[in-house]
């Protein structure tokens, strides 16, 4: 592997994205250059048609870029310049997914007639944790979110919050890297956003890094760093200094 | 892997009717060749049974083959006629050769006081007959040399006309008449059974000499019955009673036999025929139906992995592989195709069990039927399965957990 550009978590550089839409070429990224520190708490802003999703599908190893260089914990995930093209292939890219990020989406996306504890311990199927460590784990992922009670629940037999809560333990068991959340509290009624929210506060400080994508300020505020993005492109990338930073 | 399988039959559990119904193709093709199966596997136990009973070992000697087209049986037919000489002629000269006896077959009504059979088969033979037979005796004896020498007329009887004609008498000592001519019976036959639908215990011998003078209105052809001297020497027996035969019928050399030399094999080779032909059919309808449920099998999957697109995106955003996720569809296609082999061998199974109960056919259950479900789980699950399952494990994950 290359040697990492700045020894951060996550180095983007130059990482540009351009959709091939039959006679039109989308520019989704043009040249982003980005550096994410572990144990940060970072929010991802824009509006819609921005490339916010697109940056987040490309951090979380979903999608690759079109150009640029993108190294995750040091491991080279993409390099592709004039003179070379190096992508990891499908199956490495789900290696990364499943030991190093730990997705939360809008939707939950949880398996629906599947109990609580199955679908946490989905991730560590696929990584061929052993039966019984896998139990063990998932009930103490369910046990950080505070769900230990309702481990044989289906998602059906949960609240928005219990489904949101689950999939966050599902995106802990892993211990991964960096935990990816796409607008978490966009399906939710505001005090149980306010409890997702809190729980995420306490993620970050246990040592976990997040990257929060969404266009809502107040859920944006709960982050130490706000990149803003416009046009495929970093607008701003600002400190938030106030309220959070006094608990540090 | 465990958990794949478990993935899979919650999958199937989920839409257990669609389930159902999709496998009912693969469920006729397996209840169609499993029902011939079946059959088949009994036919054949039956067959082996009463096919030993005539001995590997016996060649029956007679102007006419077994099993020979038409025209040739009508050419046979003008052939002269082999006579009761030629069995002495060959015990003398045969070296291989351990017993012989005419066999000479004759339908006839039996009669005793009141009592009387329609339809038994006489059988003219000699004492050897016993053993090339394998007849066991439950009382009396079996015809001597002396029987066939002084033409005299008695009468060794099946298990059947003791039942039948004597109703309890012992008939041992006692005459009974056979198309109006008095028999003295000297012995009875043990208990035999069916062969090809033929009940060989309704049956009678009696000295070959003695049915040619009382019935043999006419120079009867005879058949002549030769048991090798041991079962690994039918090939050295039957070589030298051809060569045996062509001198006792001066044949010159270059003409060909104007007799045949038949034996079990030959009935043996027809049953095969008739039996190939008729897994043929089976395994041409099986294999179409099979090919129509595989079908089915393929269109159910691609709906599935339609309908569990968003599935499949959690998935693969969680860090299934593609080789995952195509074992995980090929898996359940794989559970889809093995219901319908369970369900086609319990429909099998029963038509099997009722043929048993209530018809003389025999069916078996024959432990094949595993191994040939196995095998068509295994082949269909995977050719039906492998595209819907190709197109899971390529969909994009971004795009699947996008979908509506």
């Amino acid at each position: 592997m290359a040697t990492p550009g700045q020894n951060g978590l996550i180095n983007f550089q130059g990482i540009t994205k351009v959709y091939d839409m039959g006679k039109e070429q989308v520019h989704a990224l043009r040249g982003v250059d980005l550096t994410i520190q572990a144990n940060e708490y970072i929010s991802i802003m824009g509006p819609s048609g921005s490339g916010k999703s697109t940056l987040m599908n490309i951090i979380g190893c979903l999608d690759t870029p079109t150009r640029g260089r993108y190294e995750f914990e040091g491991e080279l995930v993409s390099d592709v310049t004039d003179e070379q093209t190096f992508k990891m292939d499908d199956d490495q890219l789900a290696g990364i997914r499943n030991r190093k990020i730990g997705f939360v989406f809008q939707t939950f996306n949880l398996l629906a007639r599947t109990t609580a504890l199955r679908n946490v311990e989905l991730p560590l199927v696929y990584a061929g944790v052993s039966r019984r460590d896998r139990l063990v784990r998932a009930q103490a992922a369910l046990e950080m979110v505070g769900l230990e009670d309702r481990s044989t629940h289906r998602p059906s037999e949960l609240s928005g919050g219990q489904r949101q809560r689950v999939a966050i333990a599902r995106a802990l068991v892993t211990h991964p890297s960096i935990i990816l959340a796409d607008e978490p509290t966009g399906n939710l009624d505001s005090t149980t956003g306010r409890e997702i929210m809190s729980l995420f506060d306490d993620l970050q400080e246990q040592g976990n890094t997040i990257i929060l994508v969404t266009h809502e300020p107040h859920v944006a505020e709960h982050a130490h760093r706000i990149i803003h993005i416009l046009d495929g492109q970093i607008d701003r990338d600002e400190q938030v200094v106030k309220g959070k930073a006094d608990f540090q | 892997m465990i958990e794949v399988l478990r993935i899979a039959g919650a999958a199937l559990w989920a839409h257990k009717f669609r389930a159902l119904l999709t496998t009912l193709g693969i469920a006729i093709g397996i209840f169609t060749v499993g029902v011939v199966m079946a059959i088949i596997e009994g036919l054949n136990a039956s067959f082996a049974e009463q096919i030993s009973s005539m001995g590997s070992d016996v060649l029956y000697v007679d102007k006419r083959g077994w099993f020979q087209g038409r025209d040739a049986w009508v050419l046979s037919r003008q052939r002269r006629n082999i006579g009761l000489d030629a069995g002495e002629y060959i015990l003398q000269r045969a070296q291989y050769v351990s017993h012989v006896s005419p066999r000479i077959y004759q339908g006839g009504r039996l009669k005793y006081k009141e009592n009387s059979l329609e339809r038994v088969a006489v059988l003219g033979a000699a004492a050897d007959m016993a053993v090339i037979a394998g007849v066991e005796l439950v009382d009396g004896r079996f015809l001597s040399k002396l029987d066939s020498q002084r033409k005299k007329a008695v009468v060794v009887i099946g298990a059947a006309i003791d039942e039948n004609l004597f109703g309890g008498e012992d008939p041992l000592g006692k005459r009974l008449s056979i198309n109006g001519r008095k028999f003295l019976v000297i012995g009875i036959l043990e208990k035999q059974g069916q062969m090809m639908g033929r009940n060989l215990d309704n049956m009678i011998y009696i000295p070959a000499e003695t049915l040619l003078k009382m019935f043999g209105r006419r120079w009867r052809n005879i058949t002549i019955a030769v048991k090798a001297s041991s079962p690994d020497l039918i090939n050295e027996a039957r070589d030298e009673v051809e060569g045996i035969m062509r001198r006792y019928r001066q044949i010159r050399p270059g003409q060909p036999n104007d007799f045949a030399i038949n034996q079990q094999s030959a009935l043996q080779e027809l049953y095969d025929n008739a039996t190939r032909m008729l897994w043929m059919v089976a395994i041409g309808i099986g294999s179409i139906a099979l090919i129509v449920g595989g079908v089915g099998v393929m269109n159910i999957m691609l709906v599935t992995v339609t309908e569990r697109t968003v599935e499949i995106g959690i998935r693969k955003s969680l860090g299934a592989r593609r080789r995952t996720i195509l074992w995980q569809f090929l898996v359940e296609s794989m559970a889809v195709s093995a219901l319908g082999v369970v369900v086609g061998f319990v429909m099998a199974s029963g038509v099997a069990v009722f043929v048993q109960r209530y018809t003389t056919l025999a069916a078996r259950v024959p432990p094949t039927w595993i191994a040939l479900g196995i095998g068509v789980v295994v082949v269909v699950g995977l050719i039906f399965g492998l595209w819907p399952a190709t197109k899971a494990a390529r969909l994009d994950p971004i795009e699947a957990l996008r979908y509506e």
